[in-house]
C-alpha cells in the first residue's frame, strides 16, 4: 500500500496548519489527520509529516510515542476502549473486560484474526456517570452489563 | 434560592445551535460586555465576583487575569482547558455538549478583558464528536458575528480555534497543555515564569477550565454582588458536582458553592446502593485526598476542603462503599499515576512506579509488614520534589489512603500470609 499524502489529505493538513502561528504547533492535529486517513502513523507516514513541517524525524517519533491515542500498528476496524479506573471499577468494571476478552477470544492490547476488533484498557474516559464504560472507535457506550455488550457488538457492521 | 446557573437550560432540545441560544438571550453578555463596558470594568467585575478556577487549583480567574501584562507588544493567548483527565471528572463534557455556546460567550468575554485576539480549546481526544459539535457552534457564531473581526462592530477582534489532545492526562496541567499545543510531548514547563508572562509561544497566556469561563457571561449580566450570593464571599456561585462510584444516582449535580458533601451525596445522589454503607470519598477528582465517612460533614468550596486535609479539585466526588476493599482503590490509584507520570522527573517516574510495585504485591497476597510505611515513605519523598503539580496529585491520595486505612491495609496482610 503506498503511504503517499493524498492530495485530499495534504489539504486538509494546509487547512489545519493556518490555525497556528508556526507548523509544529500543528504536529498533533497533522497526526490526527494522518491517522484517521490511514489507520494509523508509520515510520514512513512519520518522516512525511516531518518533511511537511520542517522538523526533524525524532521531533515527530517522540510525540509519536507520547501520546496514548496515536496508533503505529493497524487497530481492528472496532477499536474498543474499556475503561478500567476507579468509577468503573466501582460499578463492575472488571467484569466488562472479562466478557470482552472471552466473547472476543483476545487479551487486552491484541486484534482478532479478522482484523475486526482491538481490545485496548484505558484510563479515565470522562464519563464515570455511566460506569462502567467503554467507547467503540468515538462513540461511548455506559451502563454496560454482559448482555448489553453483546448486543453492541450484533450491532457493530 | 437553588435555582441552577450554568445547566439551567440544558433540558432544551438543540440548546448547542445557535438559534435556540439566542432565543434563550444567549450572546447578551458578551454584547453588554463589547459594547457598553471598558475591558477593565470586565476585569473587575470578575474579580469582585471570587471566580475560582473550577479545574483544580482553585485559584481566582480575576486575579489571574490581571497578571497579563496591559501593555505589550507580544500576542496574547488564551488557552481553554477541556482536557478533563482527572479521574471522576465528566462535567466539563456536559457542558460542551450541552451548551457550547454559553463557552464560546465567557471565551469572547474573557478574551476581551484581557486583550486577547487568539483563543484554543484543548479538548481531549476522546471527545470526538463532543469537539465536532463545538467546531460547528464555532463556525455558526463566526456566522452571526460573535466571533471574528470586529464582533458585534465593538472593533475588537478574535479568532478561536478547537486542538484535540491525543491521550496524555498530564496535559491537562496547564504548562504541559502550552508544551502539547505548540506540537510537543506533554512535558510540564518549570514555573516561575509563569503561562500569564510566558506562556503558549513564549507568550502572554490566560489558562482556564472550561466551567470557569462558562461563568462570566452570568457574571457580566447579573453582576458580581448577585454571583457572590450564590456562593460564599470568597468563593462565589455554583459548581458541578460530579458524582459516581457506589451512589444510587450518579451523575451531575449544580448546586451553590458551601453546599454540604453529605447533603450532596445523601440527598442529591440518592445516597449509597441498597445494603451498602458509607466507606469513604474521594472529594475532588482522585487527586484529592480521602475522607472516611465520618469526615463528610464539610461545605465543599475550596477553602472548607483544603482546611478538611482534602482538595475541591475538579469537584468530582468519587463514593467507595463498604464492600470494596481499600486496597483495591489504592491499586487503581496507583496503577492511575504510574501510567501518566511524564518521566520528566526522577521523583515521580521512579516513585509512582515503586508504588505500583508495592500495591501489586500486597494485592497478589504478597505483601509484607512495614509496607504501609513505605508507601507513605515514598509518597511523602514525592511530594513537593517535582517540577510540577501532578507529583503531589500521584502522592496526596496515595499518602491519605497509607494513613487512614493503615490498620485496614494491615490486616489484609495478615490474612493472605
Ligand atoms: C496533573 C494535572 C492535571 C490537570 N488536569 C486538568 C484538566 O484535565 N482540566 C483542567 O481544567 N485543569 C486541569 N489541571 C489544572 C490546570 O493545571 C490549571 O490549573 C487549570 O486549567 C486552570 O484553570 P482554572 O483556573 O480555570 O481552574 C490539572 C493539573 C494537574 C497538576
Ligand atoms: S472511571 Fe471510567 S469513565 Fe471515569
Amino acid at each position: 500500500m503506498s503511504r503517499e499524502f493524498t492530495p485530499a489529505l495534504k489539504e486538509r493538513i494546509e487547512g489545519v496548519l493556518a490555525h497556528y502561528p508556526n507548523k509544529q504547533a500543528g504536529l498533533l492535529p497533522v497526526l490526527r489527520l494522518v491517522q484517521s486517513e490511514k489507520g494509523f502513523i508509520s515510520a514512513e507516514d512519520e518522516r512525511i509529516v516531518a518533511v511537511l513541517l520542517g522538523l526533524r524525524p525524532i521531533k515527530v517519533r517522540e510525540v509519536v510515542t507520547f501520546y496514548t491515542l496515536f496508533a503505529r500498528k493497524p487497530l481492528g476496524k472496532f477499536h474498543i476502549q474499556v475503561c478500567s479506573n476507579l468509577s468503573c471499577s466501582l460499578s463492575g468494571g472488571e467484569k466488562i473486560l472479562e466478557h470482552l476478552k472471552a466473547r472476543l477470544g483476545i487479551r487486552i492490547g491484541q486484534t482478532t484474526p479478522d482484523g475486526k476488533y482491538t481490545l485496548t484498557e484505558v484510563e479515565c474516559l470522562g464519563a464515570c456517570e455511566q460506569a462502567p464504560c467503554m467507547m467503540v472507535n468515538f462513540d461511548y457506550y455506559g451502563n454496560l452489563d454482559p448482555e448489553k455488550i453483546d448486543r453492541i457488538l450484533e450491532g457493530l457492521k | 434560592m437553588n435555582e441552577k446557573v450554568l445547566t439551567q437550560n440544558f433540558g432544551l432540545d438543540h440548546l448547542f445551535r445557535i438559534e435556540v441560544y439566542l432565543e434563550q438571550g444567549g450572546y447578551r453578555a458578551a454584547k453588554k460586555a463589547l459594547t457598553e463596558w471598558k475591558p477593565e470594568q470586565v476585569l473587575e467585575e470578575v474579580k469582585k465576583a471570587s471566580l475560582r478556577g473550577r479545574g483544580g487549583a482553585g485559584f481566582s480567574a480575576g486575579l489571574k487575569w490581571g497578571f497579563v501584562p496591559k501593555k505589550t507588544d507580544k500576542p496574547k493567548y488564551l488557552c481553554v482547558n477541556a482536557d478533563e483527565g482527572e479521574p471522576g471528572t465528566f462535567k466539563d463534557r456536559y457542558i460542551l455538549s450541552h451548551n457550547p455556546h454559553l463557552l464560546i460567550e465567557g471565551i469572547v468575554i474573557a478574551s476581551y478583558a484581557v486583550g486577547i485576539h487568539d483563543a484554543y480549546v484543548y479538548i481531549r481526544g476522546e471527545y470526538e464528536v463532543i469537539a465536532l459539535r463545538l467546531e460547528q457552534a464555532i463556525a455558526e457564531a463566526y456566522g452571526q458575528g460573535y466571533l471574528g473581526k470586529n464582533i458585534l462592530g465593538s472593533g475588537f477582534d478574535l479568532d478561536l480555534y478547537v486542538h484535540r489532545g491525543a491521550g496524555a492526562y498530564i496535559c491537562g496541567e496547564e504548562t504541559a497543555l502550552l508544551e502539547s499545543l505548540e506540537g510537543k510531548r506533554g512535558n510540564p514547563r518549570l514555573k516561575p515564569p509563569f503561562p500569564a508572562s510566558v506562556g503558549l509561544f513564549q507568550n502572554p497566556t490566560v489558562i482556564n477550565n472550561v466551567e470557569t469561563l462558562a461563568n462570566v457571561p452570568f457574571i457580566i449580566l447579573n453582576g458580581a454582588a448577585w454571583f457572590l450570593a450564590k456562593g460564599l464571599p470568597n468563593d462565589g456561585g455554583t459548581r458541578i458536582f460530579g458524582v459516581s462510584g457506589a451512589v444510587n444516582k450518579p451523575g451531575i449535580y449544580e448546586l451553590p458553592v458551601g453546599t454540604s458533601l453529605r447533603e450532596i451525596i445523601f440527598t442529591h445522589a440518592g445516597g449509597l446502593k441498597p445494603g451498602r454503607k458509607l466507606k469513604a470519598v474521594i472529594p475532588g477528582g482522585m487527586s484529592s485526598p480521602i475522607l472516611k465517612a465520618e469526615e463528610i460533614d464539610i461545605k465543599m468550596d475550596v477553602d472548607s476542603v483544603a482546611a478538611a486535609g482534602s482538595m475541591m479539585g475538579s469537584a468530582a466526588i468519587i463514593v467507595i462503599d463498604d464492600r470494596t476493599p481499600i486496597l483495591e482503590v489504592l491499586k487503581k490509584v496507583a496503577k492511575f499515576y504510574a501510567h501518566e507520570s511524564c518521566g520528566q522527573c526522577t521523583p515521580c517516574r521512579l516513585g509512582t512506579n515503586w508504588i505500583l510495585k508495592i500495591v501489586k504485591r500486597m494485592a497478589e497476597g504478597k505483601g509484607e509488614q512495614g509496607d504501609a510505611d513505605s508507601l507513605l515513605r515514598l509518597a511523602a519523598n514525592i511530594k513537593g520534589r517535582t517540577l510540577c503539580p501532578m507529583g503531589d496529585a500521584a502522592a496526596m491520595p496515595v499518602f491519605s489512603i497509607a494513613k487512614k486505612f493503615k490498620e485496614e491495609l494491615e490486616a489484609s496482610l495478615k490474612v493472605k500470609t
